[in-house]
């Protein structure tokens, strides 16, 4: 008998299920990347089936996201909000997806109507459970309806068997159910790598930033890992569903479980990245040191790290979170990929870190992470600088399904308000929210677990909190809409975005809202200064987003593309684009499905489920021009503080720019000058993306671009017709 | 540990070593399923290059499927193995071998067939201090 089994009753919670509904399916293989079947589960019916992919479907939508989105489509309409039992979650994976000799390989993408936004949300995940689904036999599986009390979802991919059945027992934080599960389900040690559960936690019962837990087994630590698919509150739709967890076993994976039609290809290109990644790493990017928190001191040097609610890009605290830290604290244990083969390695964690707040205070848990975007919004944001503090953050934020890109700007704007009087001690239900403290901050999210209290509020997110905070305490709606740094309803991640058009422009003509996974151009744009006008900068606004649409549709990680470099790279025409690793994924995606596509055609899949989306979001009542403006913290200096700290920048700014004098002027007027410039130029840009895109003045995609693009189907070119 | 040492002065480029092994494991005469290669040199000279048991693929290995026996010989589980091809690129001497069409990777298991073999004094299977 194992420690875990001596932890947990897990006989007793076997015991208390009751299988509510069986489904038989039956078993065949991957063909070259394609089960060319889904599975449809709805909880409210009790209804299992699987369902053909449409050869149609498969052409236009290639898998991923675009499935997800296809399926999602289909199942709602432009009524439907977040808790509607109408509205499903999808998870899907994608033709590479499950390939184990290439890097990067295991994603799953999830989407939903979010909560936050009333759009469909996407989120790019890692851990087991997308490519196991695969190997069961299904692309893609949508959950529709609703249950009545908590159910586990089983999916069994070598007895080709799906249950639903009821577990009341079990937990619902993420590190104690998965543990659980990953106990439950195996017959052996062995058999818990081939596990995985998606669970969400206690906090996405009551928030509106609740995100969904993946987990994969490490053999080594012999506990399971969790990879977030965070954005957006997909865990908020999940526990609304009723469902406490989802497990799929699928064992006998191998690296022709895609039956894929070129193996050799497939085996060379992997090889070659993974020789790049094991000596290039350590000069380039500690991806397999440290992770994306390398970027911590990065960014802070550059003034784009946020600190105090995107006030400042740097702070002399930041020190505190800077890399070395982490590296101190992360125990390390090569291969930590969140799929097999990903010799990228970057997802580290920190054992027998011993909690001081909450439910758990006093265990010894494992924390998955942080990594960068959590240092930058539960650390730097909050002006929090001590790192157990957010190492503390990040692992609550997880068990308890909580998005910690959204719990980070979120706290962030939250003590900006207090400090600024909108908020005080008993709006705050005797929290005292002021910068850096790490404890109230933490009482608030078990506030939110327990679903009382101001976490009530601070959980459904930015935009909702404006509403309030104006309501009630009268606060002024301007102020409120300056700096609170959501777009469309979503947090935005983490990188300062105030000297970068480009990037404000990554950030808020996104499909989902301001999530750096479109375009990240800061660096072309601010340091390099490679796209100094409208049109190249549309242009990187068109390449990059759509590039990166890519692994979405096929169940990749971006890492690998760019976060290791061929060490020649620099010598290649349009060196950001990486265009060595381009061609590997033209060969490994030709590899894989027998298909020739060449780097124009996958643009255009990308293209066709981009512009789907946009036309997905214009269903929805959102998806045009007026919701693709940031708030002017994102652009721009909002207070009299902001600019005086960068006083010689902005002040050189009017000068080159705009050709205006500062001497003599009040801050108050060169801030308004400032303004008034910048936000022009942000409708330039807005004019020359539209353009590039294909899109009207108002954002929507013109009839004749989706004929061109091959995004023509009729139930899309009725919808966008009746707003051209 | 045990390991295969070689003494590449000795050898003469006969190819008996690639041949045994090749036909000890894989049971065909191809020198593409050897794990241990022979090399010509630029100035006529060879130069062997076989797995010296330094466990840098164990390390990096996924699934566990590589490990270290009692004699300190590194082995592969083909069972769990899930041909991720991590330990041929973390293999410092590049002895971590893959052939066309294969899947599970092979390497040198110090078992002394090629070094009784050798007609000329090339190979010979050695203990040393870990
Ligand atoms: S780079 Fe990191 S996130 Fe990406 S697949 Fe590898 S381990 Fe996962
Ligand atoms: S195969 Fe390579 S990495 Fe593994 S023990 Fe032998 S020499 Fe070392
Ligand atoms: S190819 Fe097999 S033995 Fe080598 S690292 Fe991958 S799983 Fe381990």
């Amino acid at each position: 008998m194992s420690a875990n089994e001596k932890k947990y009753d897990i006989e007793k919670m076997r015991k208390a299920h009751k299988v509510l509904k069986e489904f038989s399916y039956e078993l065949k293989p991957v063909v070259k990347g394609y089960n060319d079947r889904t599975l449809y589960i709805n909880l409210a019916t009790l209804e299992i089936r699987e369902k053909p992919v449409p050869a149609l479907m498969k052409k236009k939508f290639i898998g991923g996201k675009g499935y997800d989105l296809k399926l999602l489509w289909d199942a709602v309409s432009g009524d439907t909000r977040w808790d509607s039992p109408e509205n499903e979650i999808c998870i899907a994976t994608g033709p590479i997806a499950g390939n184990t000799n290439y890097p990067g390989s295991g994603k799953s993408l999830v989407t939903t109507i979010s909560p936050q936004t009333g759009i469909p949300i996407d989120s790019n995940v890692g851990g087991h459970f997308g490519p196991y689904l695969k190997f069961s036999g299904f692309d893609a599986m949508e959950i529709q309806g609703k249950a009545d009390r908590d159910v586990l979802i089983y999916i069994d991919g070598n007895q080709g068997k799906v249950q639903i059945m009821e577990a009341p027992l079990e937990a619902t934080d993420s590190h104690v159910v998965a543990e659980q599960l990953h106990e439950m389900f195996a017959a052996n040690e062995r058999e818990k790598q081939h596990l995985s559960v998606v669970s969400a936690g206690r906090g996405s019962e009551h928030a509106w930033i609740g995100c969904l837990n993946f987990s994969y087994w490490d053999k080594r630590r012999k506990l399971p890992r969790l990879k977030q698919a965070g954005r957006g509150g997909i865990g908020t739709v999940f526990r609304n569903k009723k469902i406490k967890a989802m497990v799929v076993k699928y064992s006998g994976l191998t690296g022709k479980s895609n039956n894929p039609v070129d193996m050799e290809t497939l085996q060379k290109t992997g090889l070659k990245l993974h020789k790049e990644i094991i000596s290039l790493d350590d000069k380039q990017c500690h991806m397999r040191t440290i992770g994306t928190a390398h970027l911590v001191e990065i960014m802070n040097d550059y003034d784009l790290l946020p600190t105090k609610n995107f006030r400042f890009g740097s702070h002399p605290d930041a020190k505190n979170l800077a890399s070395w830290v982490w590296k101190d604290m992360f125990t390390q244990n090569v291969p930590d990929g969140c799929w097999f083969g990903c010799t990228m390695s970057c997802a580290h964690g920190i054992d027998n870190f011993e909690l001081r707040t909450g439910p758990y205070k006093g265990h010894k848990v494992l924390v998955d992470g942080p990594e960068y975007e959590t240092v930058g919004g539960c650390g730097s944001n909050p002006a929090i600088f001590d790192p157990k503090a957010v190492v503390e953050i990040n692992f609550y934020c997880d068990t308890y399904g909580l998005d910690t890109i959204s719990f980070g700007t979120l706290t962030g704007f939250i003590m900006d308000c207090y400090e600024n009087g909108i908020l005080n001690r008993e709006r705050c239900g005797g929290l005292e929210m002021t910068w850096g403290n790490w404890e109230a901050a933490l009482e608030m999210m078990h506030q939110i677990a327990r679903g009382e209290g101001f976490g009530l509020i601070a959980g459904k997110g930015i935009k909702f909190m404006q509403e309030y905070f104006a309501k009630e305490y009268g606060a002024d709606a301007q102020f409120l809409k300056d700096i609170g740094m959501h777009g469309k309803g979503l947090e935005q991640s983490e990188y300062q975005s105030k000297e970068s058009l480009a990037q404000q422009g990554g950030y808020y003509l996104t499909n989902k809202g301001p999530q750096h996974d479109e375009a990240w151009l800061i660096f072309m744009d601010m340091v390099n200064n490679q796209i100094p006008t409208f049109e190249k900068k549309a242009e990187a606004l068109h390449y990059f987003p759509m590039f990166r649409t890519w692994f979405g549709l096929m169940g990749l990680c971006k890492l690998p593309w760019n976060d290791v470099e061929p060490a020649d790279n620099a010598k290649y025409p349009e060196p950001n684009k990486v265009p060595e690793h381009v061609q590997n994924y033209v060969d490994i995606y030709n590899a894989i499905t027998g298909d020739k596509i060449d780097k124009e055609e996958l643009i255009r899949q990308s293209e066709r489920v981009y512009n789907f989306q946009r036309v997905f979001n214009l269903k929805m009542g959102h998806g045009k021009r007026v919701e693709d403006h940031p708030p002017y913290r994102a652009m721009g200096p909002v207070t009299v503080e902001e600019y005086e700290s960068r006083a010689e920048r902005y002040d050189k700014a009017l000068k080159e720019k705009q050709n205006i004098d500062p001497t003599g002027k009040s801050t108050e007027e060169k801030i308004r000058l400032l303004r008034q410039y910048r936000e022009a130029q942000y409708e330039s840009l807005i004019d020359a993306v539209f353009k590039r895109r294909g899109w009207s003045k108002d954002g929507v995609p013109t009839v004749e671009h989706l004929k061109e693009i091959g995004m023509d189907l009729p139930e899309v070119i009725e919808l966008v017709k009746k707003h051209l | 540990m045990k390991y295969l040492k070689t003494i590449a002065e000795n050898c003469t480029g006969c190819n008996l070593c690639m041949s045994v092994c090749s036909k000890l494991y894989f049971k065909e005469d191809n020198p593409e399923k050897s794990a241990i290669r022979v090399h010509r040199a630029a100035n006529g000279s060879y130069a062997l290059s076989v797995c010296d048991q330094c466990r840098a693929c164990v390390a990096e290995c996924p699934t566990q499927a590589i490990t270290v026996n009692k004699l300190g010989v590194v082995l592969i589980n083909k069972a769990l193995c899930i041909n991720c091809l991590a330990c041929v690129a973390a293999c410092p001497t590049g002895t971590m071998m893959t052939w066309r069409g294969g899947l599970v990777p092979f390497k040198c298991i110090a078992c002394d067939a090629c070094a009784k073999e050798c007609p000329s004094g090339a190979l010979v299977t050695e203990i040393k201090e870990d």
